[in-house]
């Protein structure tokens, strides 16, 4: 074992992983940050903190996460490379880790463009790749990116995102390989609603034995309307949601048009459950946490397996 | 305008390099300007005091010298050169106020005719041999030197239709060459003291500098 994460020791057994996420809340209200962990704890293996996702400020990763820490949950650290230099990265990392912080995503993040600071200057001192690259160095070999030492090294888990549906559609394998290549111990995909897309992915991601040298947890959402799948399908990018589903959501009534998203969510676990080289689910309900146990009880995933 | 607002005679400064062929700040763009404020002041009921002059290069001390005849008559400068002819404008000539009349925004090149495009941003370690020709620190959004991101679609980049995805010409580029393994090394974190990290930066070349 690499770390002493609990998402690693879930997978390496062999379980299909469930992880969630909690957007931290833009204002100083800690009781927001508990009350989704409430909701998703017992639930999940670990919970990713967003950090200043879609460019908009928000309580920093950082901060929300130890709150979860401290109700003992196991925060799932994100991290974009927008916002900070490598200084200010790696001194991240290791206040993380003094708070038993163990596991994190590497990400360069949306464009402000998206945000509401769209005239602040971004970082991008380094990019996802080199960030991952930066954070095994420190875990395996116990020094800064600079060279120096490190005092009690951070072992961290390391985990970057993928989108298989993304242009060149040819390159999003070699992506991950690089990814692989920089030293990723697991993977969340993109939401996955073009699952013959994604197969195909995979497929790719197989013939270079990419699924063997780390994780790859499906990524979900559940739509809660006809208008979520719509703007899902036009306005964030990146994004591939097809006619069908976008229909078969129109085909409901406003009101059962909710349950519906969840259907569609269960049935899309279940189905990529047996697509070869997924290790598990990465269930990200945006402003919807309290759904997240319903979704995890009916698609067969509990209990969560007790690892120490 | 408002910087020169307090001043009643202005040396309007262009440059015959970069932002002539650019149509920013040459002899003609000196011309326009020149009258365009004299009949804003005018009808402000103010009358101003313009001289006229265009450089063969204002980042060069060579040419910035032959402003000297005229430095006398006037209260301030105005320089429609970029940003590095502005400073050695104001280098030389330092009891007189220089003022900016472009701002420089980036080195680019020309599309099509009227449309210039950001290329290069003087990292001063360039990336090109290995990228296909195609700047990543300059063209794509995020300064992706590994990309391209999750948004890139179609083609364009994530943040609008209207700029090409770097990493997708980067791509097609290296598919033409043949060169698709290329993309799987990877580029490590950047040495930025060569782009400005490291303080102003300078060239020195001893063979010309002597
Ligand atoms: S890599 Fe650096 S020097 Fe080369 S084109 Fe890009 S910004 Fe200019
Ligand atoms: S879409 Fe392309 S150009 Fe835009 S940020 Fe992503 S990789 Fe860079």
């Amino acid at each position: 074992m690499k770390t002493n994460s609990i998402l690693e020791k879930v997978l390496a057994n062999g379980n299909l992983a469930v992880t969630s996420e909690c957007g931290p809340p833009r204002g100083a209200v800690p009781e927001k940050v508990k009350e989704k962990g409430q909701l998703l704890a017992g639930f999940v293996d670990a919970v990713n903190v967003t950090d200043n996702q879609t460019a908009m400020v928000r309580m920093s990763s950082l901060g929300a996460s130890i709150l979860l820490r401290q109700m003992g949950l196991n925060p799932l650290l994100q991290m974009v490379t927008r916002d900070r230099n490598r200084l200010a990265m790696q001194s991240e990392i290791l206040s993380a880790y003094a708070h038993g912080i163990d596991t994190m995503l590497c990400l360069s993040g949306d464009h402000p463009h998206f945000g509401d600071h769209p005239m602040a200057a971004s970082v991008h001192d380094i990019d996802s790749i080199q960030l991952i690259q930066m954070v095994k160095t420190m875990r395996d070999e116990g020094r800064f990116q600079g060279g120096a030492e490190i005092e009690n090294p951070p072992k961290m888990f390391i985990g970057a995102a993928a989108n298989p549906f993304a242009d060149p559609f040819e390159l999003r394998v070699m992506r991950l390989a690089k990814k692989v290549a920089a030293g990723v111990d697991f993977i969340q995909t993109q939401c996955i609603y073009n699952i013959e897309k994604f197969e195909t992915w995979m497929e790719g991601v197989r013939n270079r034995g990419l699924h063997e040298k780390c994780y790859i947890l499906a990524g979900v959402t559940p739509m809660k309307s006809a208008g979520m799948a719509r703007y899902m399908k036009n306005k964030v990018p990146g994004m591939d949601v097809p006619d069908a589903v976008v229909a078969r959501m129109a085909a409901k009534p406003k009101e059962e048009q909710a349950q519906e998203g969840v259907d569609i969510c269960i049935e899309t676990i279940q189905r990529l459950s047996q697509v070869k080289g997924v290790a598990g689910f990465h269930i990200m309900a945006i402003e919807w946490e309290k759904i997240v146990p319903q979704i995890v009880e009916r698609a067969g995933l509990l209990p969560r397996p007790q690892v120490a | 305008m408002d910087y020169i607002q307090p001043f009643n005679r202005i040396l309007l400064v262009g440059c015959n390099e970069c932002v002539t062929v650019c149509s920013a700040g040459g002899r003609k763009e000196v011309g326009l300007l020149s009258s365009a404020l004299q009949s804003a002041f005018l009808s402000a009921g103010k009358s101003i005091d313009i001289k006229e002059h265009t450089l063969e290069r204002q980042c060069d001390p060579e040419y910035v010298e032959e402003l000297v005849g005229m430095m006398d008559g006037v209260d301030a400068v105005v320089s429609m050169a970029c940003g590095c002819g502005v400073q050695e404008v104001a280098r030389r000539y330092k009891n007189k106020p220089v003022f900016p009349a472009v701002n420089t925004k980036f080195m680019g090149a020309s599309e099509r005719q009227g449309v210039w495009a950001e290329r290069c941003q003087g990292c001063g370690n360039c990336l090109l041999g290995i990228t296909g020709g195609i700047c990543p620190i300059a063209r794509c959004s995020k300064q992706l030197m590994n990309g391209p991101c999750g948004g890139s679609t179609n083609g364009k980049c994530e943040i609008s239709k209207e700029v090409d995805c770097a990493w997708q010409l980067i791509w097609d580029r290296l598919k033409m060459l043949g060169q698709e393994e290329r993309y799987l090394d990877i580029i490590p974190a950047k040495d930025w003291r060569t782009a400005g990290g490291g303080g102003p930066r300078k060239i020195v070349r001893e063979d010309l500098a002597g």
